[in-house]
């Protein structure tokens, strides 16, 4: 599905190097999980794969299902099925949450020359799945994400995904910030879509989402690059033992 | 004394050669006190404080410059509402188009057929509520109006009016120069709502005068449409009585030149005020220049001014806005934002709030902000699939939400916001 390959990226702005040659495959149907130190440059592989401006890739590749990612526009990537789960979501006052989802549902279904959902229909999904996530309806009636608090605004992202049903959906710690109750409800969220055409990539700093989310391979990654690839067992022993005997016994 | 010799020579250039038009002798006497008035003040020019940044040539002219006439293809505005509607062309009474001047709750005639005769409260309006408004800061042109003004639309709310007054402004000649005068009277408890739409002329200047009784209302709607070239000028003085309610918004889009001028007067207690409006412009031949002046000589007054502009492509937008609270004014609260969306770096806002005050118990603020399309919102929103181009125009609508929003009618407002869009859809 998705595949990385001696991926280096620089700020646009900076002589800075954040990703150094990063190698990583999600096969299909499979859910592989990243942990890794603060500022390893996790979110930055997120953003690079989404196609957020400011980074520089100078070298490697990025493919979905052999596209070139790195080639396309942040909605292209999108439209092919690329979804990022946010791990600061951006709030947009004066934009609705509703008039937002229907806008993006649709540009991607016409993107892939799919009819557009009727009103009717629109509303009847997002309001059912909406309550799978306990987002009432006043908050699809708020602009995106403003006042929402930090469980809230996740909740809203896994909404996004859902509706939009993507075929590589990239977490960036969407555990962060959530209860224990609200965690359940994102991991059934996640648990729900996952199915043998799907690959998920779940950015984490804890076990307790691994534990709902039962990852198929586990990456560490660390200065740039995935610098340990195991079975689940790999996040049991970061979450026991830290970062420092990985990191040693890999240096 | 060189300026005010230049000054005065090019206000009686002006003049020269200019006949008031005729009427009853107070009417006589009314245009012939305002011009009077413009004689005294000078026509402005770019030296003065108040046009610092916006230039009044085009305005004071002897000539009017032409401006092309443009058909954009669209429907006319608000023609699904019910409304007693009222049609000028280039200044001039388009009777065949017009409904009857009559309707429940209102006395309401043309201004020529007001200031004809010998008695009419007209009289106690006309050029009163302008001639309060010269003071602190002068207004000449609208003196000019209140002297030259051929036509208008005088109303006299003497109840809720369930009709709107829908007034369209046709421009129908290159060289028009009209001068249209408007007056609102509305009378305690009475609540009346004026929509204003079109061009009007290539050089086209409006003046309305809005009398608000105690507990009376008066709703304000008003768009300045397509048309690249025109010139315009408005100026709206109203004097807002105790719980009484105005409320004012404006839609610009395009035009060379487009000066609103709005001076509140709140003179009775629990009183509100709002002032408010959206242009887009696009291009270095766009300047709108809005100058709103409140003042606050009551208790407990509310005023708000939200003012928003979408400037491309090298466009100017002007924001000069003053709240005075009087002393004594306490509890006052008066609101005031002026922001603008430069979707380029050549476009251009300028912004000059102040705030006078001398009463000590009062929450007044101001803002004024001039931004640039957030990236980080735009990305989120490309993120989830949304091309660029819907995307930044999303954001420029929610940009202008906040002044839409003082829109109470939600069907004029949704109107307006899917001609913001078309607008957006074409110059994105
Ligand atoms: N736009 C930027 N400007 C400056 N530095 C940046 C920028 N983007 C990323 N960095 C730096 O790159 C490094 C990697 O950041 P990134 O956000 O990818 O880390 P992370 O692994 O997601 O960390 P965390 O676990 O804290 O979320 C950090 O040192 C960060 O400060
Ligand atoms: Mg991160």
């Amino acid at each position: 599905m998705l595949e990385i390959k001696g991926l280096k990226v620089k700020l646009e702005d900076e002589d800075k190097q954040i990703l150094k040659g990063l190698d990583l495959t999600v096969e299909t149907g499979k859910v592989h999980a990243i942990m890794g130190p603060n500022g390893s440059g996790k979110s930055t592989l997120s953003y690079v794969l989404a196609g957020k401006d400011g980074y520089e890739v100078t070298e490697g590749s990025a493919t979905l299902e052999g596209d070139d990612l790195l080639e396309m526009e942040p909605e292209e990537r999108a439209a092919l099925g690329l979804f990022l789960a946010f791990q600061y979501p951006v709030e947009i006052p004066g934009v609705g949450n509703m008039t937002f989802l229907r806008t993006a549902v649709n540009a991607q279904r016409k993107a892939r020359g799919q009819e557009e959902l009727s009103a009717g229909d629109f509303l009847k999904e997002v309001r059912a799945k909406a309550k799978d996530l306990k987002i009432d309806a006043d908050m699809l009636k708020r602009p995106v994400n403003v006042g929402f608090s930090g469980g809230e605004k996740k909740r809203n992202e896994i909404l996004q995904m859902a509706m939009l049903s993507p075929k590589m959906c990239i977490l960036d710690e969407t555990d962060s910030g959530l209860d224990v109750d609200a965690m359940k409800l994102v991991a059934d969220g996640v648990n729900a879509l996952r199915d043998a055409g799907r690959s998920f990539l779940v950015i984490t700093h804890y076990q307790r989402l691994l534990d709902h989310i039962k990852p198929d391979v586990v990456h560490i990654m660390a200065d740039g690059r995935i610098v340990k690839t195991g079975g689940p067992e790999l996040a049991l022993e970061v979450e026991n033992n830290g970062y420092a005997d990985i990191l040693a016994e890999v240096s | 004394m060189a300026i005010a010799k230049l000054k005065a020579d090019a206000t009686e250039a002006r003049l020269a050669g200019v006949t008031l038009p005729d009427g009853a002798q107070w009417a006589r006497a009314a245009r012939g006190d305002a011009l009077a008035r413009v004689r005294a003040m000078g026509l402005p020019s770019k030296r003065d404080e108040y046009w610092k940044y916006t230039n009044p040539s085009d305005l004071t002219a002897v000539d009017a410059p032409s401006a092309a006439l443009f058909d954009g293809g669209e429907a006319p505005l608000f023609g699904d509402k019910e409304c007693l509607n009222i049609v000028f062309v280039d200044g001039v009474f388009d009777a065949q188009a017009s409904d009857p001047l009559a309707g429940e709750g209102i006395e309401i005639m043309r201004l020529c057929d007001a200031m004809a005769a010998d008695i009419h409260w007209a009289k106690d309006l006309y050029g009163v509520l302008e001639t309060r408004g010269q003071v602190p800061v002068e207004r000449p042109l609208a003196a000019l109006n209140t002297a030259l003004a051929t036509d208008g639309v005088v109303i006299h709310a003497t109840a809720k009016v369930a009709k709107p007054i829908h007034i369209s402004y046709l421009h129908a000649d290159e060289t028009s120069d009209a001068n249209l005068h408007n007056l609102v009277k509305v009378d305690a408890g009475a609540e009346v709502t004026l929509l204003e739409t079109g061009p009007g002329a290539a050089r086209f200047s409006t003046c309305l005068e809005v009398d608000i009784a105690d507990t009376g209302a008066f709703h304000h709607v008003r768009t300045q449409g397509r048309d690249h070239e025109r010139r315009t000028v408005t100026h709206c003085f109203a004097r807002v009585g105790a719980e009484s309610t105005f409320k004012s918004f404006t839609v610009t889009v395009n035009g060379v030149l487009t000066r609103n001028e709005c001076v509140l007067d709140i003179i009775g207690d629990d009183a509100v005020a709002h002032v408010a409006g959206v242009c887009v412009g696009d291009g270095k031949d766009f300047h709108h220049d809005d100058t709103v002046f409140i003042t606050h000589d009551a208790l407990n007054g509310e005023s708000r001014q939200v003012f928003k502009k979408v400037l491309r492509n090298g466009a100017t937008g002007v924001f000069q806005g003053k709240i005075l609270v009087k002393a004594g004014a306490q509890k006052t609260d008066g609101y005031q934002i002026s922001q603008s969306l430069l979707l380029d770096e050549d476009a251009q806002f300028l912004a000059k709030p102040e705030l006078e005050i001398y009463a000590d118990d009062v929450a007044c603020s101001h803002g004024s902000t001039s931004g640039a399309i957030d990236e980080t919102a735009l990305f989120y929103l490309r993120s989830r699939g949304v091309p660029v181009r819907v995307a930044r125009n999303l954001l420029t609508l929610s940009f202008m939400a906040e002044a839409l929003d003082e829109i109470a009618d939600s069907a004029l407002a949704d109107e307006l916001r899917d001609r913001l869009e078309g607008w957006l859809a074409r110059h994105g």
